[in-house]
């Protein structure tokens, strides 16, 4: 236990003005005898007078890596092992240059400058909304929200507001992370602006959503249907065109959600009628940082109803007195809760902006080919995986074909769960998926396995091997 | 009159084309592993994998340029970014030092390459940084539990406002509590997540003192009352100091309190949120706690509570075993549930923690001391600048960590604005300060935040150049409403960006209303 008092400080490698004698004159300028006069303000029943239960200072950064570092290093990552946990937040590569780009001072450290001297930053921002666009074939881009979950919730918010209805149709087969997220920002029914979230079944034969159900449950007071594509079980709606044009019949609101890595093979949700997009970000350039690396987006068509319902910040293109020069601005901050407090669109606040950084770098360096390489990669080694789990015995994949990166994997017939099974693996040095028993106990003891363009014919022959191993 | 030497400054130019400008057709910035050819086997082609309604038919309009094209276009922007490169003194967001260790640490695969699904055992490392840090949380504030699932200051807030919907409605009480009290100098995150959890707002206005009166509160405090969201001391440096009396006022009617302490760095070690009755306070670790703003995120707001709100708390919770090992608990069914998947940006906790044991309780009362002391050293000298008075001049006690000044009397005299003077500063390598949260109640207010971080001298140079430029505005005032000179861009056009024929978020929507093709 500590006690402080107020004294002169001794110099520490953060503060400049902790040595003593730049303490000292500031305390001569400012005509301060004794620190606590500047506090002045506050009662003296206010103040904390008691000891201090605190651990010594590690001033020495030597002495400080080797204690965060020593604790950090207990951590098994998924460097150590092999992994295949997806759901929500998922393994890929992460090009040096988007690391080197996000710990640049410049971008680590910046705030909010005018928009000539963060001009450069603003470009990245504009340049993250430009390619997400051309990703999900939107014209209208915000900047980036919390997450993919926070994305899906305010995009519900804006329907709802332009449409006055409060009922909203989702899939079962939503990320019960996600739909958590979903369910708090569609509020309380005791409160103003509540909306009713209605679960649309899933068809057990295809893993998509069942549009027959859909088709009971959609009328003229539902403001939206949201569905995932791929969904969170990996499978691929294929009959998207068909639920947005059910949606447009009832003058529903139909949003998209979508993992952008998917984009370069995938049709974009534009070709298949969504109205409103959104996504997450983390796939793009952001190492997983266990669940700290994710983020969202909204994208829509450039029509007045959808921009002035956007609860972001974005920047536009536009001009400055230079004939011919280009900058960016804020534009449509009036509506956001900086303009606007509570009469703003929900709110902003930071979000997740050095993620932009990291996504608009890897958007570049991937380019058209980029994406559908990678596309294709993921497509071939998730089949392959997806194949050969199937090949062994007492395992099966009920959903086969038409998904991406992700599949579900089942093992009821082993009378093995999914808990044991993904203990038995990390004896293996793996990984296992998912586990999806609780949040989906319809699909009996199964897992969700996640095969990105990580994951070589060797990992994967390696786990196909440790299955066979521990489910015999 | 200028203490420094005025350094010759100009900002890097490099009229760096949009990404989407640049490159080639056929160049690629990155090389896929090359699928092995047994794989290819089992599998076939891979856009047959793809059901035909669901394959992309479009071509992506994405740049085509090699890796060294993509990383010198990024350098280039990065450099076309002034940010902290020089001196950034941007109030209520506490511009301090972001400690370069920390990002040493953060992108080990330890840290970086962790999924938030994987088997506890295999995260203790993550679990017992976020749990030690609970745990100098709850020193510093007095409170029960800290969560860090909120990516932001305003996402705690909105923790608040969810826990105050779930509190209230646990009683059953709901339906009738549906209003939350705030004042017109809290931060907006506060009534606008107040508004969107579905809440009314009563916003009192400041009083003469230059925080509304308890008596204010009284007459809008009433068995309604679902929740008080305040901060204090408040962005212009005034401490409220019937803050106990009013935490007392609104428990007596039934709500809670909740302390948006975005304000700390002045009052870290003096003030307690449980002290002063609060049942709940957040802090923002990207902002207080040394963690690097990023231009705006991943940050990390830390709500914290006390033990009769914890049940409350969004999941999963981080906690201790008997056998001292950590686990991911739920948070049980009273949990308002998730704000946002998982359980926070924990390289940013990582960070805080680092910071703050870097720190020790006497290096945060030092910070603290340094912080106010720097306001009131700028204070002096600010105000012996001509056409700059003290926002609520009248109030003589000293300042806490920042001061709001108003240019008013130099627009009068001059016709330049505190806008123009934000947009000037930066041709001296000054980053542009922050000039007032929504509504402005000082004339073209300006507030910068000393903090802990910058030397006397960046202080004095600051001052300086602000003397500099208003100095300029009686001179040459053209010079400064047509400013900045020295930067990669000059001043915007002024287009009204609010025109929908005019906005352009994206190069799409600019290519088609800009350059209608041929």
């Amino acid at each position: 236990m500590t006690k402080i008092g107020s004294k002169v400080p001794t110099a520490h490698p953060f503060m400049a003005n902790s040595a003593p004698e730049s303490y000292k004159e500031m305390l001569r300028v400012a005509e301060v005898g004794d620190i606590d006069e500047l506090f002045e303000q506050i009662p003296a029943e206010h103040l904390y007078t008691g000891e201090w239960n605190f651990p010594e200072p590690l001033k020495s950064e030597a002495s400080l890596y080797r204690h965060v570092s020593g604790i950090l290093k207990q951590n098994i990552s998924c460097e150590d092992y092999l992994n295949f946990l997806g759901a929500g937040c998922w393994q890929h590569y992460v090009p040096a240059i988007c690391d080197e780009m996000v710990t640049r001072t410049e971008f680590l450290t910046s705030v909010w400058g005018t928009p000539s001297s963060d001009h450069g930053r603003n470009q990245v921002w504009f340049e993250f909304a430009s390619q997400i666009g051309e990703l999900v074939g939107m014209e209208f881009v915000g900047l980036p929200l919390y997450s993919f979950g926070t994305a899906g919730g305010h995009a519900i918010r804006m329907a709802s507001r332009m449409n006055k209805r409060h009922k909203v149709l989702i899939p079962r087969s939503m990320d019960p992370e996600r739909l958590a997220v979903l369910k708090t920002y569609c509020g309380y029914a005791e409160l103003d602006g509540f909306i009713e979230i209605v679960q649309v079944e899933v068809d057990p034969q295809s893993g998509r959503l069942d549009l027959r159900d859909l088709e009971s449950k959609i009328d003229h007071e539902v403001t939206a249907v949201y569905f995932d594509n791929p969904n969170y079980l990996g499978v691929i709606e294929k009959e998207a065109r068909a639920i947005c044009d059910l949606a447009h019949k009832f003058g529903v609101e139909a949003i998209v959600g979508v993992d952008p890595i998917s984009l370069g093979v995938l049709a974009s949700p534009a070709e298949y009628g969504a109205d409103i997009v959104v996504g997450t970000t983390q796939p793009l350039g952001v190492h997983m940082n266990c669940g700290g690396g994710v983020g969202g987006f909204i994208a829509t068509r450039d029509e007045e109803r959808y921009a002035r319902e956007y609860p972001t910040l974005q920047v536009s293109l536009t001009d400055t007195i230079e004939q011919g020069e280009m900058a960016f601005a804020l534009t449509l901050f009036e509506q956001s809760s900086y303009g606007s407090r509570e009469d703003g669109n929900d709110w902003t606040g930071n979000s997740v902006y050095l993620w932009a950084v990291a996504n608009a770098t890897y958007m570049s360096l991937m380019g058209p080919s980029g994406f559908k390489s990678i596309g294709h990669s993921i497509l071939e080694r998730s089949h392959y995986a997806a194949l050969k789990i199937a090949e062994i015995p007492k395992l099966s994949v009920p959903w086969r074909t038409d998904f991406f990166k992700e599949f579900v994997v089942n093992f009821d017939a082993t009378h093995k769960t999914v808990a044991e099974v993904n203990t038995a693996l990390m004896t293996h040095k793996i990984f296992g998926g998912k586990d999806l028993s609780e949040d989906f106990p319809e699909l009996g003891q199964s897992a969700l396995y996640s095969v990105t363009e990580i994951h070589t014919q060797e990992d994967l022959d390696t786990l196909v091997a440790a299955l066979e191993e521990v489910t015999k | 009159m200028i203490k420094s030497r005025i350094r010759k400054y100009h900002a890097p130019v490099w009229d760096e084309p949009l990404v989407m400008q640049l490159g080639a057709e056929g160049r690629q910035g990155v090389a896929l592993p090359i699928t092995e050819p047994a794989i290819s086997e089992v599998v076939g082609s891979p856009e047959d994998l793809i059901p035909l309604s669901m394959r992309r038919t479009s071509a992506l309009g994405l740049p085509q340029l090699s890796e060294f094209e993509v990383q010198r276009h990024y350098l280039h922007l990065s450099q076309e970014t002034l940010g902290m490169m020089q001196i950034s003194l941007f109030g209520t967001c506490t511009m301090k030092y972001n400690p370069r260790v920390n990002e040493k640490i953060v992108y080990q695969p330890y840290v970086a390459e962790i999924n938030p699904h994987q088997d506890e055992k295999t995260l203790q490392g993550s679990l017992e940084v976020v749990s030690r840090f609970d745990h100098l949380l709850r020193e510093l504030s007095g409170l029960d539990k800290f969560v860090f699932q909120a990516g932001g200051g305003a996402d705690a807030a909105y923790i608040q406002a969810c826990i105050t919907r779930a509190f209230h409605a646990s009683r059953g009480e709901l339906a009738q509590r549906n209003e939350i009290i705030t004042t017109s100098q809290a931060h907006p995150c506060n009534p606008a997540t107040a508004s969107a959890a579905g809440f009314k707002v009563i916003t009192l206005p400041l009083e003469e003192n230059g925080y509304p009166s308890l008596e204010a509160l009284k007459s809008v405090v009433s068995s309604r009352t679902a929740a008080l969201m305040v901060n204090n001391p408040d962005d212009i440096g005034i401490y409220n100091p019937n803050i106990r009396e009013w935490v007392e006022v609104v428990h007596q009617a039934g709500g809670l309190c909740f302390y948006d302490h975005a304000n700390f760095n002045g009052v870290m070690t003096r003030i307690r949120a449980a002290d002063l009755g609060f049942d709940a306070c957040m802090f923002m670790l990207h902002k207080t706690f040394g963690g690097p703003k990023g231009g705006g995120g991943p940050a990390v707001g830390a709500y914290g509570c006390t033990s009769e709100l914890i049940p409350f708390l969004p999941g999963p919770l981080v906690e201790r075993n008997e056998g001292g090992s950590y686990e991911l608990r739920d948070a049980g069914d009273l949990s308002i549930g998730r704000v946002r998947e998982f359980w926070g940006n924990v390289p940013t906790v990582i960070r805080a923690y680092s910071w703050t044991r870097a720190m020790g309780i006497e290096g945060l009362r030092d910070a603290a001391n340094i912080s106010v002391l720097a306001n009131n050293y700028m204070e002096k000298r600010i105000l012996s600048i001509p056409g700059i008075t003290k926002g609520l001049p009248e109030l003589t006690q000293r300042r806490l960590e920042m001061t709001r000044y108003s240019l008013g009397e130099l627009t009068q005299e001059t016709g330049v604005t505190t806008i123009d003077i934000q947009n000037r500063m930066p041709d001296y390598g000054i980053d542009g300060y922050w000039l007032s949260h929504e509504p402005w109640f000082i004339p073209e207010p300006f507030t910068p935040e000393a903090g802990e971080l910058w030397s006397i001298e960046d202080l004095d140079y600051w001052i300086d150049v602000l003397e500099i430029v208003c100095t300029e505005a009686r001179e040459n005032p053209e010079l400064v409403k047509s400013a900045p000179h020295n930067q990669p861009v000059h001043q915007l056009s002024g287009a009204n960006l609010s025109d929908p024929e005019k906005w352009a978020t994206t190069w799409r929507a600019y290519q088609r209303k800009y350059m209608e093709i041929d």
